[in-house]
């Protein structure tokens, strides 16, 4: 994985360390509860638990049970309270435990917060941070592994963010935190424990800006979450195939830094995109059609989706397996679209 | 049902401290609140209002009992049956009416509309046409005023309808365990749009705050003296850092569900509307105990009535005759 190098080499950052992404959503926290003390967080088994992924842990020993407030099971609830908390001059995170579990307080974050500011003549603001996960293949079935960032990312007023490495995961973060608006924060659960480097302290990435994650001439695959590393791999196998595939990130698919997308279509003429949430009507869908618009005359070729497959996330490893989006796959439809077979190659 | 006739015996102990004048101004307000809703329902009926409104006629002794138990940085949510709270609260007439009409003088520029109405600047979180939908916003403002050390408590206005969605129980239970300075409003004006509560609301409503450990208490709606008293009463408590309240007040609704509801008799009777209006009118109530006591004289309530009158009729006057928004402001305030 490329790293984000032109922001690391900025001054006044801390020393650099190889640190898992779960380490770094939490060192976002820390910085940004230690900064405003209107920032706090709420949900289920935050406080001691520190979350079953223990994305959280130790952060009510600094921060105490006031700011690190374990709520009862009622997401609609504690969604609500943090809607109104956030209209009345408090900062709050969020904790989904489960993407999941959104569908339990659609009504507070889409009729509710997304809608404040406008209905109030922009009197009202929500800034309320969602942290929540998407993500298949933990074996835990229909209910704890869909990826619904498709959902939110329809909803005026609503802004979408969904890191793919540790060091935008910070500096994503910490935006979200002190963005006016309500953000919805999907973490792959799958990439807690994946480590990349991440500056000690103070630094931000604004929403709105896409990342190539890696360079390339002739087929961009645009990917998000834990997608870019399987657009990574796909990468890998089709240069030994003497195609060079470039992999942008958009890092926000609200807002979505079109320019970015569109240049890199431009550039190689062929453009697959991947995302893990279902394939119809989804992030790729749009993502498609954005590109298609700006830069049709540019295109050698259709642009091309790879979403998770249409059914339900199922148990069984052998099913489950089979609904997500895999290396090969987008090696294979890249491929295609550069006019080559496997057999070419081979 | 019959409206109960039953009147307070004696003026409630916190209520005792209240002069004559100030319960003439409650007088006025409620005035205010029903000639505001008569010119609503005009408007509509000569159609010079965008959509429908749901009137508070008849509930107003509610608004206006509860508001005067709060300052003006206190915090209220409010229903799509609003306008009485947004009045009581320190709305101004004319700005609402701005609103209604969709003008870009209204409260929300025009965007929010009769059910949507906020003024943060006294204190209004905001209408919401969601039922029970801002029982949240409310409780997570009372978190926030715990929170920022303030002594601020927010008052969530609920019909009875929404006895029926879960996110009230939800956030009762997270009150109650953090003891957070919120009063839950129930106006039970007996009917969830077309149906009768008692056909969709099971057991007591009063066990249900309870079960939480909640303070519940019956109010009678209809006489802003007990809406008072029971209010000042809830406000202490949680001044005081004690926790949530709930009050019950039973009131009625003169007219239909919103203004198009006008054939009434498939769900209820012409004698039950009269019940109520003719033993139960919340002005009435007021008027009958103040003029019985010797506390002010009937002038004094043609005089209010006609201040309310005249300051609506100018509110609707400028209003009609106001800007509406430019149409480039569609995209405005989407984001912050």
């Amino acid at each position: 994985m490329s790293t984000p190098s032109a922001a690391l080499r900025e001054p006044g950052h801390g020393e650099v360390r190889e640190i898992t992404l779960a380490q770094a959503i939490r060192e976002a926290l820390v910085e940004e509860m230690r900064r405003d003390p209107r920032v706090f967080v709420l949900g289920e088994d935050v406080a001691e638990a520190g979350t079953p992924f223990k994305v959280l842990a130790g952060l009510v020993q600094e921060f105490g049970p006031q700011r690190v407030v374990d709520t009862p099971i009622s997401e609609a609830g504690f969604v609500g309270i943090a809607v109104g908390a956030a209209m009345t001059g408090m900062r709050p995170v969020v904790d989904i435990m489960f993407g999941d579990f959104l569908t339990l307080a659609m009504d507070q974050i889409v009729n509710q917060a997304a809608k404040v500011h406008y209905m109030s003549g922009g009197k009202l603001k929500v800034p309320l941070v969602v942290r929540t996960t998407l993500g298949a293949t933990r074996r835990s079935a229909a209910q704890h592994s869909q990826s619904l960032h498709a959902w939110f990312s329809h909803v005026p007023g609503l802004k979408v963010a969904l890191p793919s490495t540790p060091y935008d995961a910070k500096g994503l973060l910490k935006t979200a935190i002190r963005d006016d608006n309500p953000v919805l924060f999907f973490e792959d659960k799958m990439m807690y424990q994946v480590k990349g480097p991440v500056p000690e302290g103070e630094y931000t990435i604004p929403f709105g800006v896409a990342e190539v994650k890696r360079v390339g001439r002739d087929v961009t695959v645009v990917a998000t979450s834990s997608m870019v590393y399987v657009a990574l791999e796909a990468a890998q196998i089709l240069a030994q195939e003497g195609i060079d595939a470039e992999v942008v990130d958009p890092r926000t698919t609200f807002p979505l830094d079109v320019e970015t997308l569109v240049a890199s279509a431009r550039k190689t003429g062929r453009v697959v995109v991947v995302d893990e949430g279902h394939r119809r009507y989804g992030v790729t869908a749009e993502l498609a059609a954005v590109i298609a618009e700006e830069a049709f005359y540019d295109l050698e070729a259709p642009v091309r989706r790879v979403g998770a497959l249409d059914v339900p996330v199922p148990f069984s490893p052998v099913l489950e397996d089979e609904t997500v989006p895999t290396a090969e796959q987008v090696a294979a439809v890249a491929r295609e679209l550069c006019g080559r077979s496997e057999r070419d190659w081979r | 049902m019959r409206p109960s006739t039953v009147s307070l015996a004696e003026l409630p102990e916190e209520v005792r401290d209240i002069p004559a004048e100030d319960w003439l101004r409650m007088y006025r307000l409620m005035a205010t609140i029903r000639a505001f809703e008569e010119q609503v329902n005009e408007l509509y009926v000569t159609r010079r209002m965008p959509g429908l409104a749901h009137l508070y006629i008849g509930e107003e002794a509610v608004a206006v009992g509860v508001c005067a138990a709060l300052r003006r940085e206190d915090y209220i949510t409010s229903t799509h049956r609003g306008h009485g709270h947004c009045l009581a609260k320190g709305a101004r007439v004319d700005r609402m009416f701005c609103e209604l009409l969709g003008k870009a003088e209204g409260y929300c520029r025009g965007k929010g509309g009769s059910m949507h109405i906020a003024d943060p600047d006294s204190g209004n979180l905001g209408a919401n046409a969601i039922v029970g939908g801002s029982a949240g916003i409310a409780t997570g403002a009372a978190l926030s005023a715990k929170m920022r050390g303030t002594d601020q408590v927010a008052v969530c206005f609920f019909g009875e309808g929404a006895l029926g969605q879960g996110l009230l129980y939800e956030v009762m239970n997270m009150a109650s365990l953090w003891k957070l300075p919120v009063l839950y409003v129930c106006e039970n004006n007996l009917y969830n749009e077309y149906t009768h509560y008692r056909e969709t609301t099971a057991g007591e409503v009063l066990a249900r705050p309870r079960a939480f450990g909640i303070p519940a208490e019956d109010v009678d709606g209809q006489d802003v003296r007990a809406v008072l008293a029971a209010a000042r009463r809830a406000v202490a408590r949680a001044r005081r850092g004690e926790g949530p309240s709930f009050l019950l007040c039973h009131t009625y609704r003169y007219l239909g569900h919103h203004v198009g509801d006008v054939d009434r008799s498939y769900y209820r009777s012409k004698d039950e509307e009269e019940a109520w209006k003719t033993h139960r009118d919340p002005l009435k109530v007021l008027r009958e105990w103040m003029v019985g006591a010797g506390l002010a004289r009937l002038e004094d309530f043609q005089a209010a009535e006609e201040t309310a009158r005249e300051e609506v009729a100018q509110g609707v006057a400028y209003a009609l005759a106001a800007p509406y928004p430019d149409p480039r402001e569609v995209t405005l305030h989407v984001y912050a």
